[in-house]
């Protein structure tokens, strides 16, 4: 297996690249409409509520069939690929911010608006930064979920370490179909503990000192 | 007295109904609040106090009504701007956790614009206001902050931008009864310096009698039952209601109205720390005084020590770093200090003026005699005042 990495090591190391920089992109992404959709049903329990429902239901979809369904949208490439990854990525998140902004004590609030904080002010200064240590645990969740299924999304010729995987498995019996596989998969693995790694230490360095735990 | 600078505010026939609700919350309160008063709202719960305090920077709006503030009428006015410019204090300080003490209190300053260097001078100069050294408080997050040290800290992080008006929502709801004894007179001897105009509600009779000026009394739908200075409610209650309110033993309150202040105080020996310890300790024998109170550079009380305990050293120590000396404001009740006395082990009280600086020593005797000599007054006052003899 030694030497097929290292025979193999500059298309690897591209791919694994094109990996990380599709699942950071994505969850990048998939952060902003989620918190985005927090703010927005989070203070009605009802909408909150149905979010919250929407979103385990979301993770029940196979991400095989999404992407399946998705092909006659966005066709086959890179655009499904991010569109699929983006779509699971957010719910984890959506799920958490949800429940960190309504945690937020409301006389904090209160206080703020009492000192005359407008509403946006309120929630970019007090809100998110008070939610965020829960926000940042759905995007941790987001990312390792977000690895695997950029993997999958290799099916519809996305990028990313999943071509190796499928090859190994399309060739199953031939020569290196299984180091293929074994590779693409422990490339994966690696690169999600790389990632949650890097998003500890964002952790660290975006939550006050003041909240951490 | 410093001079004032409060602004009065004005309530007409103000209104608040809720929707699907048949009684209004708040019906048709009309009030004068005078500038450089602390005006406190007091009732059962349900009465509408906190609606009403709300309705003055507008978190609630009324449903009909105006209320002026130093003649302008707050309804024509953005209500962030009108926010900014009255300070707002509620139950436990309602610190923001992921903010420093010095970001807590510098956000209405940097909502105004202020450059940084006033704002800077503006929480050093806040936090010596209420008894926090600076340099050890000012980086400290709200969780490294005892319960009365945060309510220190909401308190300047009330008064940041120096607003004429501020609104206190049962500011010492939350902390332990000596804390908030001590909170109160803090509170009073800031007020002292500043004359601003505080709207304090709370649900406890006995905090309104000690820090108000004026007391208003409310029924349900914030209707007044009475509104005048605490002396008059507890000579003469308006009505039953506001009778069972003040509640038995308003002569005992009588008390409360009493201050330290009005106690001639006993002057022992006093030293500083670093002085010299064998002219200190003559003094003292001259004097015939058993204890020093030992006072820091800014004059403040530090520690008391037993002659004994002096005895054979070359200075003046500083006191342990776990020393924490009890002491009272001179604006304390007499209740106050009888309560701190008791725990005392020198069975008086160090008492303490304008920004802790020393004043001089409280003893039991002195506070029995200004009882008696309160009953004689209020005896001799009803004589006079009713010479049927009717109790008051």
């Amino acid at each position: 297996m030694w030497d097929y990495i290292t025979e193999r090591h500059s298309q690897l190391l591209y791919q694994s690249y094109q990996h990380l920089s599709l699942v950071i992109q994505c969850v990048l992404l998939a952060t902003v409409i989620a918190v985005g959709l927090a703010v927005v049903v989070h203070r009605n329990p009802r909408i909150a509520a149905l979010a919250g429902g929407v979103s385990a239901i979301g993770l029940t979809i196979p991400s095989f069939a999404l992407l399946g369904l998705l092909i006659p949208l966005a066709g086959i490439g890179t655009a499904t690929s991010v569109v699929a990854v983006t779509f699971y990525a957010v719910l984890p998140i959506l799920r958490n911010a949800v429940v960190g902004l309504a945690g937020v004590d409301a006389t904090l609030i209160e206080s703020a608006r009492g000192m005359g904080m407008g509403a946006i002010r309120t929630l970019l200064r007090i809100e998110i930064p008070l939610a965020w240590p829960v926000i940042l645990a759905g995007v941790r969740v987001s990312a390792q979920m977000s690895m695997g299924i950029a993997a999958i999304a290799a099916y519809v010729l996305g990028p990313g370490l999943g071509s190796f995987i499928f090859t190994g498995l399309t060739q199953i019996g031939g020569a290196n179909a299984l180091n293929s596989a074994l590779v693409g998969t422990l490339g994966v693995v690696l690169l999600a503990l790389v990632l949650d790694a890097l998003l500890l230490l964002v952790g660290r360095l975006t939550t006050s000192r003041g909240i951490r735990v | 007295m410093s001079e004032i600078s409060g602004v009065d505010i004005e309530l007409t026939d103000v209104v608040k109904r809720y929707p699907g609700q048949k009684k209004p919350a708040v019906e048709g309160l009309s009030l004068h609040i005078p500038a450089g008063e602390i005006v406190m709202f007091v009732g059962p719960s349900g009465c509408g106090k906190t609606t009403s305090l709300k309705m003055i920077n507008r978190l609630i709006e009324p449903t009909s009504g105006s209320i002026r503030i130093g003649g302008e009428d707050i309804g024509r006015q953005n209500d962030d701007d009108l926010r900014r410019r009255i300070g707002y204090v509620i139950q436990g300080g309602s610190l923001f956790p992921h903010m420093t003490v010095t970001q807590n209190i510098a956000l209405v300053p940097g909502l105004l614009g202020w450059d940084r260097r006033r704002t800077a001078e503006r929480v050093d100069e806040l936090l010596e206001l209420v008894g926090l050294d600076p340099a050890r408080y000012r980086d400290r997050y709200p969780r490294e902050l005892s319960g009365g040290q945060q309510q220190r800290v909401g308190v300047a992080r009330g008064l940041a931008a120096d607003p004429p008006v501020i609104l206190m929502d049962e500011p010492f709801g939350a902390v332990d009864p000596i804390t908030r004894q001590r909170l109160q007179d803090e509170l009073l001897s800031i007020q002292e310096e500043l004359r601003k105009t505080i709207v304090c509600v709370t649900h406890d009779f006995d905090e309104a009698v000690k820090l108000g000026d004026r007391i208003l009394i409310l029924t349900e739908g914030a209707q007044i039952a009475q509104y005048d200075k605490p002396e008059a409610i507890l000579a003469s209650p308006a009505n039953r209601f506001v009778a069972d309110f003040v509640g038995a033993g308003a002569a005992l309150k009588q008390l409360t109205l009493s201050r330290v202040s009005e106690i001639e105080l006993s002057r022992p020996t006093v030293a500083e720390v670093g002085a010299a310890a064998s002219p200190v300790l003559s003094a003292a024998k001259a004097a015939g005084d058993t204890s020093v109170v030992i006072l820091d550079g800014k004059r403040r009380p530090v520690d008391w020590m037993w002659t004994t305990d002096l005895d054979g050293l070359d200075k003046v120590p500083a006191p342990p770093d776990d020393t924490d000396l009890v002491t009272i404001d001179r604006r304390a009740t007499l209740n106050d200090a009888l309560d701190t006395m008791l725990m005392s082990s020198h069975g008086s009280a160090v008492v303490t003026g304008r920004r802790d600086e020393y004043l001089g020593v409280v003893d039991f005797q002195a506070v029995v005699t200004r009882i008696q000599e309160h009953h004689e007054e209020q005896a001799t006052r009803v004589d006079t005042e009713d010479p049927t003899g009717a109790p008051a």
